[in-house]
């Protein structure tokens, strides 16, 4: 008897994190992919890749509004319809500059929202289909920067911080079910998010090696992924200096 | 501003990076006050691929398959995508790049731009007589689409054209079917570039593949290698076989000195030349040692130290081939110099349908040189010499050092090629061959 193809939903499927996680998924074993963005044409340039290295994969793409809670029921109900969920991924996010946000009321208000708010309103969501189906893992991506707050990048790293408390809160709820919750925090990456800060000469992991932690993290039904694994003893540290020291970094 | 470095090692200058992750997005990338370059996976050994001081469009983040009819075999797919990559999703459905080069970790755009030429030039030719279409961008954000029969000029201006005329978007190939990854291969030792000649002859009609490897410190022995591929799938896997898939080496440090000297190329030429001649004649192989042998080597090039290396290669007529190159041996032993790595391949008589492509009907010569700065310069000279007077040419692949004289005389059409370039674009090689 043929397997059933596994159902995955990627949220913000045009973040490179999330493309190179399903490149490893599709060549793994043919899936039933639903690609969840705000941008239409870039996701399907990602579902046209995708579908190349497995052609019988079925790969769909859907573009809605991030920010508003009744697209993103609406969405789920739509989804649901045709099955539950094996897995599904939140992965969207925007590097707002630091500086901007700070000058720009707007903007930071921007940047808590995409990276904060909406994360947690789509994991809500899912986690309602998902505990009727009592079946599943939802993995959200959060970041090294929601460990502490630092003067280069808060607004973002406040955002983070929101989901990683979310996420925790959702394992604590979930904790005596069949779901599975997983809280991922890459640390600086090289996708086009970062580009900024690729600038700057910050040192970045490769793009393939994060995803491979990611997925395998996933299959082995991790609670919390950092990504590379050294982040875990270096947040580790910079969460507990003292800020006597702390305040000294330029970081 | 980032310190790079093409394959050679040579220098280790500033660029300013930029990458090129959407290709929908090309006119954002472009700037009008910076002159730029694209740049892959800087596998070249010269200095094609650089632009000091100046601006690099990194490619590699263009790296998405677009289509691929499984019943024609036609690919398309973005520039940056490596040429493994390629293989390693298309061989298992029975599908392969019909010409890739020493390595399979190049991107497509590179591929093109040095039109590379592989084991098996002689019957499938050179990278670019297997593309279908390609987009090319300009500076000034216009769009070009060319192919053999479309926009031809513009097509075989870009094809071999280094770069300089536009930077590549996206690629239409025709890939060849393969039964599964295996190769059939066989192994002869020869005595003198007399026997190698013989052997090149007669291989071409039934080999597909073939090339040699020359005891640089002798008087032209070495081994002859050529293969053809099996009927085998991939699940017939030969008993014989080694995978492919071994752990492979990284050589993650650079040695202080360089580990090829004269001792350790004497000694492994010996080496190399008496194992080769007693091992086994005929074996089946995959296909990834025997067409990418240094491939599972990463950053093998650190071996020759920290002045990184040359390579020299030259193309020159098959008129007294044997005579010419054991020329060009006997140069190399008088200075003293050699390498691990010399390579012999005769090439069929087909021409190159790029201005500015390297095969022609010749026999090819490759050898790496340490960098031992004026000794190996002057060396270079004499070899130089040789080529200039028999017509010969040098692969911009892979130079760093040759005339501007010598570059004239050896590509005929670059007049012609200038009138594609893009004002916009210039790199270490055009401002050192071509005068921008």
């Amino acid at each position: 008897m043929v397997n059933p193809k596994k159902r995955i939903v990627i949220i913000g499927a045009t973040s490179l994190i999330a493309e190179h996680c399903a490149r490893l998924w599709v060549n793994e074993a043919p899936v039933d992919l639903i690609l969840v963005g705000r941008n239409k044409a870039k996701m399907e340039v990602v579902a046209a890749d995708l579908q190349v290295r497995s052609s019988t994969s079925s790969i769909k793409c859907y573009q809605i509004d991030f920010t508003a809670p009744e697209k993103i029921d609406e969405l789920g109900n739509e989804l649901v319809k045709e099955g539950s969920f094996d897995l599904v991924l939140i992965a969207h996010g925007a590097l707002l500059e630091q500086a901007l946000c700070q000058k720009n009321l707007e903007l930071c208000q921007q940047s808590l929202l995409v990276n904060g708010i909406s994360p947690v309103l789509f994991a809500e969501m899912f986690v309602k289909h998902m505990e009727k189906a009592n079946k599943g893992t939802l993995a959200l991506i959060s970041s090294v920067a929601g460990d502490r707050g630092r003067k280069s990048n808060y607004v973002y790293g406040a955002s983070k911080s929101l989901v990683s408390q979310y996420t925790q809160g959702l394992q604590h709820r979930l904790a005596h079910t069949n779901l599975h919750v997983i809280l991922i925090k890459p640390g600086p990456t090289d996708t086009p998010m970062t580009a900024s800060l690729k600038q700057q000469g910050v040192r970045m992991a490769k793009v393939e090696q994060v995803a491979k932690q990611i997925v395998n993290g996933i299959n082995a039904k991790k609670k919390i992924i950092y990504a590379p694994a050294k982040w875990r003893l270096i947040m580790l540290i910079i969460r507990h200096l003292p800020s006597s020291i702390f305040n000294k970094m330029d970081i | 501003m980032i310190k790079l470095q093409s394959w050679g090692r040579l220098g280790h200058e500033e660029h300013l990076v930029q990458e090129f992750t959407d290709r929908h997005q090309f006119k954002n990338t472009f700037r009008t006050d910076k002159i730029g370059l694209a740049h892959g996976m800087g596998r070249s050994y010269g200095d094609v691929c650089l632009n000091p001081q100046g601006l690099l469009w990194k490619t590699t983040g263009l790296d998405r398959f677009i289509h691929f009819d499984a019943v024609t075999g036609l690919l398309s797919c973005e520039a940056g995508i490596l040429l493994s990559e390629i293989n390693n999703h298309m061989v298992p459905q029975g599908w392969m790049l019909p010409v890739t080069p020493g390595t399979q970790l190049i991107t497509v755009g590179g591929a093109i731009a040095n039109d590379v030429h592989g084991k098996n030039h002689h019957n499938w030719g050179s990278f670019g007589d297997h593309v279908k279409k390609l987009t090319l961008a300009r500076t000034d954000g216009s769009l070009i689409e060319c192919g053999p029969m479309e926009k031809r000029d513009w097509f075989i201006a870009t094809v071999g054209g280094l770069g300089l005329t536009g930077v590549i978007l996206t690629v239409e190939l025709q890939l060849r079917p393969v039964a599964g990854p295996w190769l059939e291969t066989e192994v002869i030792s020869y005595e003198n570039l007399n026997e190698f000649f013989t052997l090149a002859d007669h291989s071409e009609s039934s080999w597909e593949h073939t090339v040699s490897w020359v005891d640089c410190l002798s008087s032209g022995r070495g081994i002859f290698m050529r293969a053809n591929p099996s009927i085998l799938t991939l699940k017939e896997r030969p008993v014989s076989a080694f995978s492919g898939k071994k752990q492979g080496l990284n050589l993650s440090f650079t040695p202080p000195i360089s580990l090829i000297n004269s001792f350790t190329v004497s000694a492994f030429n010996k080496l190399y030349f008496n194992i080769k001649k007693r091992s086994t004649l005929k074996q089946t192989v995959h296909y990834e040692p025997f067409l990418y042998p240094l491939d599972k080597i990463l950053q093998w090039n650190r071996m020759y130290g920290p002045k990184g290396f040359f390579q020299y290669q030259c193309l020159i007529p098959r008129e007294n081939g044997a005579e010419n190159i054991q020329e060009m041996l006997g140069e190399i032993l008088k200075a003293g110099e050699g390498s691990f790595l010399t390579v012999l391949k005769t090439f069929s008589e087909r021409e190159s349908l790029g201005m500015l492509s390297f095969p022609k009907p010749g026999v090819t010569l490759a050898i790496d040189f340490v960098n031992k700065s004026e000794k190996t310069l002057l060396l270079f000279k004499r070899l130089d010499a040789i080529v200039r007077a028999v017509g010969g040419r040098i692969y911009l692949a892979k130079d760093a050092r040759m005339s501007r004289e010598l570059f004239e005389i050896g590509y005929p059409k670059v007049a012609e090629f200038l009138s594609y370039r893009d004002p916009g674009i210039s790199s270490a090689l055009s401002r050192r061959l071509m005068g921008y």
